[in-house]
């Protein structure tokens, strides 16, 4: 279980899941898991290759993280608020019923 | 600025400033405007007799105004400006001067009430401008620009009275036959400024030239008279000389200064200007030109009804004897026959004007509209009624008929002096001169005296025109009597004969010493013998026959021995003794005229129908009477095959080239025009054009539908895009 593939196999399933769950869900809580998703695969990857493919006493990979989970945070703030103004607003959180711009 | 030059240069400025005046702003003081034109010619005036004065103190002939410019520089051809005044010059500046004067004050009684009154005063500046500039050209080229200029003046003047086809008709007539004169002197210039090299126009440089250089004579000849060309036109001379009498048609007043005393003398002016590059046989022709044109004019005078007719062939006839005076030789005689000329001709006219002002006022109370005030055969007695200007044309036409004590007197019998000398030396068919100018002599005394006795003396035709005449008022009555006194020969020679001697008379004095020279073809082998000088003026120290080289020229000696022109100076013995019996001969022809005249016409002891009758057996009352008939052959010879040809070439030119050459292109291009322009509309424009249009337009109606506006599809077709591209990436 000491090798790369399977940690970028778990990670690209995640970002698959990621990436179908923004595609198919309607619901705007739902793709910002997905997203989250997304950007957690983007971790593992950063780790993994850190670990298999430099030297173990250069720590790149894993301040990539640091800094990616951060972001992932304030992004999950900045984008929980939108939905709850969508909601608010219209009063659902459905991507598709959001359509006033729509020429 | 020499303070000269800006005086020599009024003579330009105020003249064509009182044109550019009187043409723009002439209305605004309606009848009093001509008192600007008189203030500005009259300090012309003052002027010219600032420089006659130093002319008449300091006989010598040198130059009083010289100063020329560059004015335009193309290549190696360099073009000068320049105005002189020699003693000729400032004599001739002050007749013009005084004769416009005299004009300008006549005028404004004249032309009274005229609706283009301040307009007749442009035309007079703009003419006194011209003039002036001629008389002060010191280039060749300069006297051909206001020569044009003084043609242009005379065809406005002319054509004053527009609204009459006859004076219409008169001013082109006038202006066309003068650019056949005018052709000949501007090739003759050509010729000139290409003689021995000398690339210039100046008169004093080509005269310099000719004298130092040989040069083909015959090709002198045919300058100089292609330059004489130019006086022909101007000066009226044959076969040119239609025109002047026609010239008429203008005011009065305009007649006796443009077409009596300067502008037809400005030929015999410019050709005495060039005299010095005149050939032998061009002077000869010239000679023979003007010869016959003195008498040929003064036969046409005789018959004449009309009294500016006479007037105006009378100075045809006078002008050709002052060319013919330039032909023998004696320019001295030449220029004092253009100065007394000047005088006692402008009075003349003048005078008639006021004869026919008076009788236009007459006939006008009288609601008369068909009766000719310029008729003479309308006139007569109207002595008592106009006696001022019965004296006037009296004294004049004592001058004119050359009795003794009068100008006329003095000047033509130096011509005809020289005539006769002429005739002495060469002999042969130059016997015809003399002939000529006597003849002519005798006629003019004869029409002159005519003119009077119909005009003043005997019964009134109508006693109602008689009763309505009157005195004209004293601005047209004082330049009669100024101009009819300086018709005494006192004025100009304190002998009965100044020719004959070098102590009397200013006028010799001035004018005799400076140019007296002929080019020569002197012939070493050539057979050209004697020369033909004969200067019988104003020699008197140098009575023998000699030959006498310009060494204060600047021609060495030894260039002169070689050349084939030099210059020399004659007295001959000849046109001493030729003098007296001119002087002889010319008394008794004029008496002999006078004579004739007064038997005829005042006592009545021949019937004058008879005589004409009698003359027309060889048809030759008919003949003067028609003038020759020259208007008709030059009609029937020039015009009329002219004017054939003209509708001829014009028919060619409508009817089948424009009509149908030009039109068929024009027909064949719209023709044309129509198919492509089908084709560009139906098939590129409607096709071609809109199919990209109709192409663009239905794949944006297709391309629309993936703008769905849902996200999702975005992601969806980017996520397959970046598949397919890393699938591509891959399998490169």
């Amino acid at each position: 279980m000491d090798n790369l593939q399977i940690y970028l196999l778990l990670s690209s399933l995640l970002f698959s899941l990621g990436i179908y769950a923004v595609i198919s869900r309607q619901n705007a809580v739902a793709i910002l898991m997905g997203i989250e998703l997304m950007l957690n695969s983007a971790n593992i990857n950063f780790i993994a290759f850190n670990r298999f493919t430099s030297n173990l006493n250069h720590l790149d990979g894993h301040v990539f993280s640091i800094f990616i989970i951060v972001l992932a945070a304030a992004e999950a703030a900045v984008a929980l608020a939108i939905i709850i103004n969508l909601f608010k607003n219209i009063g659902t959180v459905n991507v598709n019923e959001a359509s006033e711009l729509k020429g | 600025m020499d303070f000269n030059i800006i005086l020599a240069l009024s003579f330009l400025y105020i003249p064509i400033g009182l044109f550019v005046y009187q043409l723009f702003f002439g209305h605004i003081l309606k009848h009093n405007t001509w008192y600007v034109s008189i203030v500005g010619i009259g300090i012309n005036l003052a002027v010219a007799l600032n420089f006659f004065y130093r002319v008449f103190l300091n006989q010598p002939d040198d130059l009083i105004v010289s100063g020329r410019f560059n004015w335009l520089t193309t290549g190696n051809f360099n073009l000068d400006l320049g105005i002189s005044i020699d003693n000729m010059g400032a004599i001739t500046l002050l007749v013009v001067s005084l004769v416009s004067c005299l004009v300008h004050l006549y005028s404004s009684e004249y032309m009274r009430g005229d609706s283009r009154f301040s307009r007749y005063y442009a035309f007079l500046g703009l003419f006194t401008f011209s003039m002036n500039g001629i008389v002060l050209a010191d280039s060749i080229t300069m006297i051909y620009i206001f020569w044009e200029l003084v043609g242009l003046s005379s065809y406005l003047i002319i054509g004053f009275w527009f609204e009459k086809k006859s004076a219409a008709m008169a001013s082109k007539k006038a202006f066309l036959v003068n650019r056949v004169g005018d052709i000949g002197m501007f090739i003759g210039i050509m010729m000139i400024y290409y003689v021995g090299d000398t690339h210039s126009f100046n008169l004093s440089d080509i005269i310099e030239k000719v004298k130092s250089t040989e040069i083909d004579s015959t090709y002198l000849t045919i300058a100089g008279i292609l330059l004489f060309m130019g006086a022909v036109g101007k000066s009226a001379q044959l076969p040119l000389h239609i025109w002047l009498p026609d010239a008429m048609e203008g005011p009065t007043p305009a007649s006796a200064m443009i077409h009596a005393a300067t502008m037809v003398a400005a030929g015999v002016y410019m050709t005495l200007r060039i005299f010095p590059i005149l050939t032998f046989e061009a002077l000869t022709a010239i000679a023979f030109i003007g010869a016959s044109t003195a008498l040929f004019a003064a036969i046409i005078a005789i018959t004449q009804n009309d009294i500016k007719k006479v007037l105006a062939y009378s100075t045809v006839s006078q002008l050709g004897y002052m060319v013919l005076a330039i032909g023998v030789g004696s320019y001295l005689a030449a220029f004092f026959h253009l100065v007394t000329h000047a005088m006692f001709k402008a009075c003349l006219f003048l005078a008639s004007g006021s004869v026919i002002h008076s009788m236009h006022d007459s006939l006008h109370k009288l609601h008369d509209h068909d009766t000719d005030p310029q008729d003479m055969r309308n006139m007569g007695g109207i002595k008592n009624k106009m006696p001022i200007t019965y004296y006037a044309m009296l004294i004049t036409t004592l001058a004119i008929a050359g009795v003794p004590f009068f100008s006329g007197f003095v000047s033509k019998d130096a011509i005809l002096a020289g005539a006769l000398a002429y005739y002495f030396e060469h002999g042969g068919i130059t016997i015809f001169l003399p002939i000529a100018g006597f003849g002519a002599a005798a006629i003019t005394a004869f029409y002159m005296f005519r003119l009077i006795i119909l005009t003043f003396h005997g019964k009134p035709k109508n006693d109602k025109i008689y009763e309505n005449l009157h005195e004209s008022p004293s601005f047209m009555t004082i330049p009669l009597i100024i101009l009819s006194a300086l018709s005494f020969a006192v004025f100009f020679t304190g002998s009965v004969n100044p020719l004959s001697d070098g102590s009397h008379g200013w006028f010799a004095k001035a004018i005799g010493n400076g140019h007296n020279y002929v080019i020569e073809v002197e012939s070493h082998d050539s057979h050209h013998g004697n020369s033909h000088n004969d200067y019988e003026g104003n020699h008197s120290e140098e009575t023998h026959h000699h030959e006498k080289t310009y060494s204060s020229h600047n021609v060495s000696h030894d260039k002169t021995e070689h050349s084939n022109y030099h210059f020399t100076e004659h007295v001959s013995h000849a046109a001493h003794a030729a003098h007296y019996t001119a002087m002889y001969l010319s008394l008794l022809v004029a008496g002999l005229g006078i004579l004739l005249s007064f038997t005829v016409y005042y006592f009545k002891k021949l019937n004058a129908d008879k005589i004409y009758s009698f003359f027309n057996i060889f048809r030759l009352y008919d003949l003067s009477k028609n003038k020759f008939y020259i208007d008709e052959i030059y009609s029937n010879i020039i015009y009329k095959p002219f004017m054939f040809w003209s509708v001829i070439s014009s028919k060619i030119d409508w009817d089948y080239y424009d009509q149908k050459f030009i039109d068929s292109i024009g027909k064949l291009t719209i023709f044309a025009s129509d198919k492509s322009g089908k084709v560009d509309y139906d098939w590129l424009d409607q096709k071609v054009v809109d199919g990209f249009g109709n192409f663009a337009n239905y794949m944006s109606l297709k391309m629309k539908k993936l703008q769905g506006g849902v996200v999702q599809t975005y992601i969806l077709g980017g996520l397959v895009t970046l598949i397919i591209i890393i699938l591509i990436i891959q399998q490169i």
